[in-house]
Order: structure tokens, then sequence, then C-alpha cells
């Protein structure tokens, strides 16, 4: 079988998982959702076959994967938020059009991808702008205590995920040119010298400082994780990994006392998460974690079902507030419990899987990079804000990859399976 | 470069991993969060369920009861609860809600009210609902709460802050319990702060409208112990009924004079008395010197065997029942020591002790009952939705208190207190009624705890009753006699 017909089984399987969710919810809510909600996976089928189709041309010697598992993940977001709220499901597939449109042009017109490296600087300095701009006044919006977004008129978006990608395309250009220089241990402690260190460490430094500004602890860690584990990546030294590592302890202790934000985040998850202590604040600042944990383990082995969980008040708000972008996590466990959770978790991991397994066969440093920074990205971002909404770590606000609801994240993520996947082609075309 | 994006992969399954057995850690947890404060996933589920009513002693008045709400946006049926009764029965029903669980009966009882309890008829019952896919019914609670009578109670004790609780001493069926300040149960769900506005003008701080003052509410006991000394020394033998004492008007405790308080009825100093003329008028000087001569120790354990420092067991959330004792720094105290208490004050019922209403009515209650104390019951019986009975209460002894002559003896002296002594106010026509008064001193005017527990018909008790208030400028007498009395006219009508 070819790899693109094995896509396109794949992505039948995908359509009939997807059908499979929505006559659930039918089921459980026939009397609010209409049967209607059914076109819904046969749209969202024909959408990702046109994607494929497209494949089909520009890239045939892709990943058969990436693009069903990208498929899957987004239809397990559409369908919970569906089930929380039909218009907003509505503007989440408005959304994922959107994305793959943007995935379609991308696939389509840039030719070679390798190009990207030429214009490294100008990407890393337009993510560092992208990241300042939620802090230019009047442009900025305040949501849940970060300023992360960006406000035109009506429409609202996050330039933190689109920078995401810049600076990990920024990294691997970057890192290409300056691995060898990086991995020699040329100054005192076998570290390198500061004249090859310095670029990063002011790259590093803007983008923590305009971290501090957005009050964006999430952010911060992602992109400090990314920048880390592709410089290991690239170097093979674990001394940069411990360095970094303090660095982040010593920010991170810094950003704790500076912005009661982050304080006060902190001292929720001490108090409400492990053992979920009497002093958590449940009505008050604890609220939105607590009720998370209450979710998740309301959910037990199978959970309650697609649209039988507890989830909405008798006012048809959510119990959990950013149910449907944060905290999505929680509304699968409790709807499709443990056995829901570890299916998804996996998702994310054979995700992973195919990402790293295309850096491992892509034959220059470039595209190894890319591919792995890139796959990084996706895994450390999904199990950030997942172990945050389970209390594992701090609490911070950022999307999960493809399930959460949101514009600015599904372009983003299929911005991400776009590059992976002309990395793909171009490792296969070599390989064959 | 390829080693690092292997190992990477294995950190991010590491962590992952790590995210699972967090997620597994939650739902081995959840028993114990399920109870937790703001949890709203059992209660959510709970609403689903066609929950049981609660009635009136009878089956004819219902206390709390079902309303069934389509909510279109939730997709299902959910079952709302409702009070038709609204304040007169919101204790000790309670109340159950989504915001602030629940409280009462609707706690104690949830198991049998959802049907999730372990009876074989029940489960039985719920399996085929389920199987069917019909909505799971609950039990109908029938209480033994005497409706005509509860209203009675809890219109007499309209304006003040205080309880009356009354029961059949021969069974320990609860007959009435009610409690102001009182609230709306209709009102705890969504219009919250409306109950604490409309306690507001009550004549306590805090008002505490949701306190249950009957099992609850602690207050200090005054005369009406002397029932419990008077207890432990006719028990002791030492001391009978004709046993004369010297009253000189006060005691003298650790060289001082306690003087004898004003709710006694004759004179200030009376002079010689027998130990039951002492009870009839009140007399702290001798009950003072019976203390000394029993001392505390005798005193408490006599206290214990009508159930002080135990939560009486009746059908209640453990936390919604406070225990009769000594307190010190708000707890319950019994000392190790009986010399670290001043016998004397304690006989007459100050030195610190606090007591709930219902204490008070078991101690009338053992009197009236050959000094057995039956176990108080809220619950006649438990219906499941086919009308087959589940369970019924039967009577059972909780305490032995006292000998039934001693029984005898106290009946005697505690009718003579309504007769010619300091319970005048409750004498009921055609019926002997036996008591006692207590006026406890907290040491501010206008603010004593004032008491009557009471008996009737004396020879063959059918009802015992205990009323206290708060904030009084009056006698026990005055006060609280006079609502027990109409208690008792409306349980024997």
């Amino acid at each position: 079988m070819t790899l693109r017909n094995r896509e396109l089984v794949n992505l039948l399987l995908v359509g009939l998982l997807t059908a499979a969710g929505f006559t659930a919810v039918y089921i459980a809510r026939s009397d609010v959702v209409s049967a209607g909600s059914l076109s819904y996976a046969a749209f969202f089928l024909a959408l990702f076959v046109a994607a494929h189709v497209i494949l089909r041309f520009a890239l045939p010697n892709a990943d058969p994967f990436l693009l069903p598992l990208g498929g899957l993940l987004t239809a397990v977001g559409l369908t919970l938020i569906y089930r929380i709220d039909p218009d907003l499901a509505l503007r989440q597939g408005l959304w994922v059009v959107v994305g793959l449109a943007a995935f379609a042009l991308l696939v389509l017109f840039v030719r070679d991808y390798r190009a990207l490296d030429r214009y490294k600087y100008v990407l890393g300095l337009t993510a560092i702008f992208l990241l300042a701009l939620p802090a230019v006044p009047g442009l900025g919006r305040t949501i849940n205590g970060a300023n992360l977004w960006v406000g035109f008129g009506g429409l609202v978006f996050q330039p933190g995920e689109f920078a995401k990608v810049l600076l990990v395309i920024f990294l691997a250009g970057y890192l290409r040119d300056n691995r060898e220089l990086l991995s020699m241990g040329t100054g005192r402690f076998g570290m390198p010298s500061l004249k090859h260190f310095g670029p990063l460490l002011v790259i590093w430094g803007g983008a923590m400082l305009v971290l501090f500004q957005t009050n964006d602890l999430g952010g911060g860690l992602l992109y400090f994780s990314i920048f880390l584990a592709m410089l290991w990546v690239a170097t093979a030294r674990w001394q940069y990994v411990a360095v970094g590592l303090g660095l982040f302890a010593v920010g991170a202790y810094a950003l704790y006392h500076v912005t009661p934000h982050v304080r006060e985040r902190v001292s929720i998850w001490l108090d409400c998460s492990w053992g979920f202590s009497q002093a958590c604040p449940v009505y008050d600042q604890g609220y939105q974690l607590a009720q998370s944990i209450y979710a998740i383990s309301g959910g037990g082995f199978f959970g309650q079902g697609l649209g039988r969980g507890v989830l909405l008040t008798a006012e048809g708000n959510t119990y959990i507030p950013y149910l449907e972008t944060d905290f999505i996590y929680a509304a699968v466990v409790q709807e499709l419990g443990l056995a829901g959770a570890a299916g998804l978790v996996l998702l994310y991991l054979v995700f992973c899987y195919r990402g790293f397994k295309i850096a491992l066969q892509a034959a220059d440093g470039f595209s190894k990079l890319l591919a792995s920074g890139l796959t990084a990205a996706l895994g450390i971002q999904a199990f950030i804000i997942m172990g945050g909404v389970s209390g594992l770590i701090p609490l911070t606000g950022i999307t999960l990859p493809f399930v959460s609801y949101g514009g600015s994240s599904i372009v983003a993520n299929f911005i991400i399976l776009a590059l992976l996947l002309m990395v793909s082609d171009r490792v296969n075309r070599e390989r064959t | 470069m390829n080693a690092q994006v292997r190992r990477l992969f294995f950190v991010l399954v590491g962590l992952f991993v790590a995210l699972i057995v967090m997620t597994t850690y939650w739902l081995w947890k959840a028993p114990d969060l399920e109870a937790r404060q703001g949890n709203p996933q059992l209660i959510v589920q709970q609403l689903t369920i066609d929950r049981g009513s609660i009635f009136a002693s009878g089956g004819k008045t219902a206390f709390a009861r079902n309303r069934k709400v389509e909510k279109k946006q939730l997709g299902r049926t959910w079952y709302l609860r409702t009070y038709p009764t609204r304040e007169l029965a919101a204790r000790p029903v309670g109340y159950s809600t989504i915001e602030r669980s629940r409280t009462g009966l609707e706690e104690s009882l949830n198991d049998y009210l959802t049907g999730s309890n372990a009876n074989l008829d029940t489960l039985f019952n719920n399996t085929l609902d389920k199987l069917r896919g019909i909505t799971q019914r609950g039990n109908d609670v029938i209480t033994s709460i005497d409706a005509g009578a509860q209203k009675t109670a809890q219109d007499a004790l309209a304006g003040h802050c205080g309880a009356a609780v009354a029961l059949d001493p021969k069974t320990g069926r609860v007959l009435v319990w009610a409690s102001q300040p009182t609230y709306n149960p209709n009102l705890v769900e969504g219009h919250f702060n409306q109950i604490q506005a409309d306690a507001a003008g009550a004549p306590c701080e805090p008002p505490a409208p949701l306190l249950d003052r009957v099992s609850q509410g602690l207050f200090i006991p005054g005369s009406t112990f002397k029932v419990v000394t008077a207890a432990a020394a006719l028990d002791s033998g030492k001391i009978t009924p004709s046993t004369t004492f010297n009253d000189p008007g006060y005691c003298i405790e650790y060289g001082k004079k306690v003087f004898n308080f004003a709710d006694q009825s004759g004179p200030e100093v009376f002079g010689t008395v027998t130990f039951a003329q002492a009870l009839e008028h009140s007399i702290n000087a001798v009950f003072c010197d019976v203390g000394k001569e029993l001392g505390a120790r005798a005193v408490l354990d006599q206290a214990k065997k009508f159930g002080f420092y135990e939560k009486p067991p009746v059908e209640l959330p453990s936390d919604e029942i406070s225990v009769s004792g000594l307190y010190r720094n708000g707890r319950p105290y019994d000392p190790s020591d009986p010399n670290a208490v001043d016998p004397g004050r304690l006989a007459f019922g100050q030195e610190r002790l606090q007591v709930t209403p219902l204490q008070m009515a078991l101690v009338a209650a053992a009197v009236a009952n050959d000094g057995k104390i039956m176990e108080p019951t809220l619950v006649d019986r438990i219906v499941d939705p086919d009308g087959k009975v589940i369970r019924t209460t039967d009577p059972d002894t909780w305490k032995e208190a006292m000998k039934p002559q001693t029984a005898a003896e106290l009946t005697a002296m505690m009718t003579a207190v309504v007769q010619s002594g300091t319970g005048a106010a409750a004498q009921i026509p055609g019926v002997q009624v036996a008591g006692k008064t207590g006026t406890a001193e907290t040491g501010r005017t206008g603010e004593n705890d004032t008491w009557f527990i009471a008996f009737a018909p004396a020879q063959n008790p059918e009802v015992a009753v205990a009323v206290a208030l708060s904030n009084q400028s009056g006698t026990g007498g005055a006060t609280a006699a006079p609502i027990a009395k109409e208690i008792i006219e409306a349980l024997l009508r």
C-alpha cells in the first residue's frame, strides 16, 4: 500500500470515530442538539480528505499517520466543544477550515522549507515582536490574568502561538550554524565562550522579559523547554540543560516574588493538588482547579459518557471556567474516563513518535532540528496544560494542541503539521 | 543528534506517564473528594434521581418533595427539591441543594431517599429501573413529627432565640422539633443571602438561622439540672424527698456566700425545708449543700447515666448533634480531678455546664419512663416507591438513668413544682403536669437562658418536653413554661 493510500484508510477510520462521537452526543442530548449535528462528521471528513488530496499532489512521500492523528485530535476537541456549546463548535469548525487553508497554502506554495533557514533572524525578531504585541497599549487584551491576546476590532488572537513556531524555525537555523562551536568545551568548566553563547542568551533574555510583561507563566515554561530541548539535541551537552534549568529556577523564583498572579497560582497548586488539603480555597481563587480536579475524579475508568458528564450548571454555564479552552482535558476525563485520557495521551505520544522519527531520518541538521523542535513544542505544550489541569504541576494558561477551542491555536498547530509533513516528504524522497 | 532525539522522546514518555499516574490518583481519591465542599459531581448525579419525599407523622403532610424540572439545555430531567411547609420543619428535615449540599434528615437519610441504600428490595428495583432506562426512584420517609404541634411550637417560639422539643417518653418518638430563628429551606438554593437578612431581627447575635438549636444549640441548664442532681441524691439512698435542710438564703462556697436566685417562688429565706420543697421552690442553697455532700464526681456520673457527654442517637448527621456537659474553651470537658469542679454550683446547673434542649428533654423523659431513656427517633418508617415498608423503627432502650423508685419520687416532686411551685404557669386543667423550671444567669441582665422541662400526664406520661430560650429578662417559669404548656396541650388534644 502506498503511503497516501494508508493515510486515506487512516482518515476513514478517524471519520468513523468522529461520526460515533457526534452520534453519542446526539443521543445523550437529543433534545438540545438537532440531527443536523451528524453532518458535522461528514463535513469534517470532507475537509480532511481534501487536505489528503492536496498531499497526494504536493507531498506524496510524507508520513501517512500525522494528518490522521491531527484529524483525530481535532475531532476529539470538536466533539467535546460541541457537547459543551454547539455555537462554539461551529466557530471552531470555521477555524479548522482556516487552519487547513493555511496548511494547504504552505504545502502548495513553499517549494522548499529549507529556504526558511535564510530568514531565520527575520523570523526570530518577528517572534519577539509578536510576543511583545499584547504589551502594546490599546492593542493588548488581558484575559484570565494574562495579557496574551491582541485585538483588532472584533477579532482577538494570540500571537504567542505563532511566535512559538517562528522561534523553533529560528533556533533550528541558528543551532545548525553554531552547534559545532557550542558543543566544543572552549571556555572554563567545559563551557563554550560567551562569544558563541551570547546571541542565545540575548534571545532568551528578551523572551523572558516579554513573558514578565505578559504574565504568561505557561508560555515562559513552554518556550524555555523548547529552547533547552533543541539546544540539547544540537549539542548533546547535558551541561546546557543543567545550567538552563538553573537559570529557569532563578527566573521562576524572581517571577514568583515579583508577580502576585504567579504567587497565587503556586500557592493554590500547593494547597489543592496532592492530597487536596482543607486549605484549598474551593470557592475563591482555587475554584477553577478544584472544579477541574472534581471533574477528573468523577470520571471513573470509562467516564460518564459523552454528553452525560457533570460539566454544565442548571443555567447552562460550565462549572469550570475556560472548560472549552485550557481545561478541556478535565472534560475528556469526566466524559471518557481514565481510558479516554490514556487514549488521548497515547495519541500525543504517537504523534511525537512519528515527529521524532522524521527528525531521526532527516539528512541535514536544519531538518533534524526543525522536526524535533516542532514535535517537542507540541508534546511539551500538551504536557504542560494537561499537567496543570490535573494538578501535577502549577496551572498555567495554554491550549491543548488541536483539542482546545481557539483560532490562533488551531491555525498554529496546522502550520506545525504542514511543516512536519514537508520535512517528512523530503526525508522519504531522499531515502528512496 | 539522533541519540538526543531518542532520549527526548523517552523524556516525553516519562512526563506523559506521570500525567496518567496523576489522573489515576484522582480517580482513586474520588470517594474522598465527593463529599468535599462545592463538588457538584455526586449532587448533580443525584439530582437525576426522583428523590423520595419526607412526610409528617401519618404520611399526609409533606415536609419535602420533588419538583420535576425539564432543563432543555442540560438534556435531562432534573428533580429539584421543594419544601411545601416552608419554615415549619426546616429542622429536623434540613435541605438538599446543589450549592450548599445537604443537612438534617436530607443528609443522614440520603441513601434511602435516593434509593441507593443496600436494602435488597431497593437494589432489585434500581437494577430493574436501570435496565428499563427509567428514572431511579427513591424511598419515602415518614417521620414521627406531629405537624399540628410542630406549628404550635414554631409559632410560640417566634420572636425568641430558642428551641422546643417534645417526645414520647415510652417509645422515644420525637413529636416536636422546633427552633427559632428559622429559615425557609426553599431559599437555600439561589437566595442564601435572603435567609440571613430574614433572621436579622432575632434577639440574639449572631441570629444563626441555620443552627439546629434542638440538638446543636448549647444553653446553660440552670435549675433544670437540679433534676439530675436530685436523681443522684435519691439514687444514692443518702437523701429522701423528706430529708430536711436548712436554707439560710445562701450557701457558702470557698468561704464566700452565694445567694439564692430570684426565680425561686416564695420568700428569699425558707429556713427549714424538705428536699421535695427545695425542688418545688428551686432553692439553690439546698442543692448547693447536696452537691457538696455528693461531690462533683457523683453528680457528673449521674449526668452520664442520662446521656451527657454522648451524642443522643437520633437519626441526624453526627456533626449536627452537640454533646451536653461541662465545657472548657469551647470543648466538652470531663475533669479527671473532681476537685477542679465546684460541686455546689454544679448541683444547681451553673459552673460552665452547657446542654442541648434535646438532652434536657431526655432527662424529663427518663423521669417519665421509670428511669429508662428510650432512643430518640425521628423516623417512623421508610416506604419504597411501590408502597412496601422497608424499614420501621422499633423502640429501643438507650440509657437506664435511675431506679424506678427514684423516678417515682421525682415525679411527685416535679408535679409539686407545677402545682404549687415555680412552674405554675404550665398548669393544664384536667391534666397533671410534672415539670422543672430553669433560669440560668449569664452574668448580664436581660441575657438569661430560661428553661422549662416537663412531662404529662404525670401518672401515665405521653409527652416529655423541653423548652429553652436565650437572652431573656424573665424567669423560666414566666417565659418557657407557657410555651411548654401550649405544646403539651397541642399534643394531648
